[in-house]
């Protein structure tokens, strides 16, 4: 493989990364805070990529609709808390799946209802089209720079609201010890509803901002729920840094595993062999990743808590 | 008689009639659809095994079903169609999958464990993708189905019917005599207080294992059964989807309550088959259904028949 194709399928690992950052930070709080096995974050994912499809139609203007989007992702992600989740913060995990898996088949059958089952397609604004010249002769279409870039910037902003405000002490305390966050006087029901809510609203930004590169479809934040969630695992329940790192390390593994592990394999076997196991093992890269880690340490890279 | 034992017998019942009721109303179809949950409820009893008495919960369930399936077509396909053989060699894949994958898993505990039985079930569901041989991703379909010990039984859908329904209650009470024997206490204790029991002098880990194993087992039969019902296998038999519908019965039906993940499995494929016969869109009402079910009532389906818990 020459080192262009190299390099583009390494920025488009860090693209995938950053995406699953978005998705998993709100994750990882959730699950880290309020103990809360959200399986409906993926569909939050979807319903952004509609809202910003839908929110483009009646503006015409991307930025606009981006803005827009996030609102809606983010009342939405309240209204899901205040009427639903709430009440099951102290139930057993299983009934938490539960209800979030009905309200993942419910919410899936809306959208195509409302938008019909056929991918919808959105291109990118004018300003962020075409390419984009990083090296001499590598071209890399300037929107997924755009997603890298935008992913980074709000990394950073959650990095600076987690550790430098004390808005991100309390999510922190909370993720070690909730109740004792309470017991000392904080309302622990409005952060988590903050929580909730701004981790509703980065799932919706991460689908605004992959619908021009994936397409707006149903079900389409199913599969990545399952890697977000390998993600907050191999990072650490609760861990910002553990869910940055690895959502960057999946996304690489992911990505450079499907252009890679063939051609890897037709090293040292014949070339049909290779072509038929290569692709299998490229998809489990993640899941061997995951098994591997938790084998060696049981509660993932950076445990926001010593035990649970 | 208590309300999930009287339930079940009704429902035993109901199921040993069904090739009869068939020819009234709904004819092969319905005898199909009966197979099918009354295979997904072996599985989720299996799976409650785990996840009501051990504490368990495993989100790679559907490995082993597929386990079970693909031994099954591959070995009709490759001129093994007995059971006398296809029996012992699923059984014997099935427990080193289990023994090897179940100890690696049980390092961890809680959502780990969770999601490290995920990975392994992902590991199985795309090395079944692979083989190429067998379908792929397309998965292959079956000319015929495996030989009951040379009687011809899974010849006619009654004799696979029946032959389902005998392993359903077999399941049943097997599962049954294990859960309330010494082996089912110790788990259940361990899943309340594991430090506790082991300091009782018990290894935790290999009653844990144990269990594994067993619930391993009987979800590959269940996989054999489920070869010869649709006469099809595909990965997708394997897919994490299709772990996350047995932990929803299990869940649904009553976790370790008695007969609770039978009653969630049938409720289950009897609800979606139901609704939609109403309205294409059956999923706006199955969805709101799930939450309202688990937002009003506690112990599932097994727990609204029996308002007290028998652990």
């Amino acid at each position: 493989m020459s080192t262009t194709l190299f390099l583009i399928q390494l920025l488009n690992g860090v693209q995938l990364g950053l995406l699953l950052f978005l998705i998993s930070a709100g994750l990882t709080l959730v699950f880290g805070v309020m103990g809360f096995i959200n399986l409906a974050h993926g569909v939050q994912y979807m319903i952004g990529a509609y809202l910003l499809v839908a929110f483009y139609s009646v503006t015409g203007h991307f930025m606009a609709a981006m803005l827009l989007a996030m609102l809606a992702a983010l009342v939405i992600g309240l209204l899901l808390e205040v009427f639903i989740f709430r009440h099951l913060y102290d139930r057993d995990h299983l009934d938490q799946v539960l209800v979030t898996f009905g309200i993942i088949i419910f919410l899936n059958q809306l959208v195509k209802v409302i938008w019909g089952a056929t991918p919808l397609t959105l291109d990118p604004p004018e300003f962020l089209s075409g390419s984009f010249q990083l090296v001499e002769g590598l071209m890399y279409p300037t929107y997924r720079v755009a997603i890298i870039v935008a992913g980074l910037a709000v990394a950073l902003l959650l990095w600076l609201l987690v550790t430098r405000t004390k808005l991100g002490m309390l999510v922190r305390a909370g993720s070690t010890n909730a109740e004792m966050v309470s017991a000392l006087g904080v309302n622990i029901h409005r952060l988590f509803m903050v929580v909730f809510g701004f981790g509703a609203m980065l799932a919706g930004f991460a689908g605004a901002l992959a619908a021009p590169i994936f397409s707006a479809e149903p079900g389409m934040g199913d599969d990545l729920l399952i890697v977000a969630f390998v993600v907050i695992i191999i990072g650490g329940i609760g861990s910002i840094r553990g869910a940055f790192i690895a959502a960057i390390l999946v996304g690489l593994v992911d990505t450079l595993g499907r252009s890679m592990v063939t051609d890897i394999l037709k090293l040292f076997m014949d070339a049909s062999a290779a072509n038929q196991i290569g692709p299998a093992l490229a998809s489990m890269a993640i899941y061997v990743l995951m098994a591997a880690v938790l084998f060696f340490k049981p509660t993932g890279l950076f445990p926001a808590r010593a035990s649970r | 008689m208590r309300g999930a034992n009287l339930a079940a017998l009704v429902i035993f019942a109901l199921l040993a009639a069904t090739p009869w009721l068939a020819e009234f109303w709904g004819g092969s179809y319905l005898i199909s659809l009966v197979m099918k949950a009354m295979i997904l409820g072996i599985a989720a009893l299996s799976l409650d095994l785990l996840i009501g008495h051990a504490g368990m919960v495993s989100f790679g369930h559907a490995a082993f079903v597929g386990i079970g399936a693909y031994t099954t077509g591959i070995m009709i396909t490759e001129g093994a169609p007995d059971l006398s053989a296809i029996l012992p060699v699923t059984i014997a894949i099935a427990t080193a999958f289990a023994l090897v994958t179940g100890a690696i898993s049980l390092r961890t505990s809680g959502v780990y464990f969770i999601m490290i039985t995920l990975a392994f079930g992902q590991m199985v569901f795309f090395t079944m993708s692979s083989l190429s041989d067998y379908g792929g991703d397309d998965g292959l379909t079956l000319w015929e189905r495996a030989d009951a010990f040379g009687t011809g039984l899974f010849d006619s859908d009654t004799g696979l019917f029946y032959t389902i329904l005998a392993t359903l209650i077999v399941v049943t009470l097997l599962l049954r005599r294990i859960v309330g024997s010494r082996f089912g206490r110790v788990l259940r204790a361990a899943k309340q207080n594991p430090t506790r029991v082991e300091s009782m002098g018990y290894s935790v880990f290999a009653y844990r294992l144990t269990a594994y194993v067993i619930a391993g087992i009987i979800a590959a039969l269940a996989g054999v059964l489920f070869a010869n019902q649709s006469e099809f296998i595909s990965p997708a038999t394997a897919a994490w989807q299709r772990s996350g519908d047995l932990i929803i019965m299990v869940v649904l039906g009553g976790m370790g309550l008695r007969h609770g993940a039978l009653f969630g499995a049938l409720a289950i494929v009897l609800l979606e088959e139901g609704l939609s016969t109403l309205t294409h869109d059956w999923r706006l009402i199955f969805g709101p259904m799930l939450v309202l079910m688990v937002l009003y009532t506690k112990g599932g389906i097994a727990g609204l028949l029996e308002p007290r818990r028998d652990t």
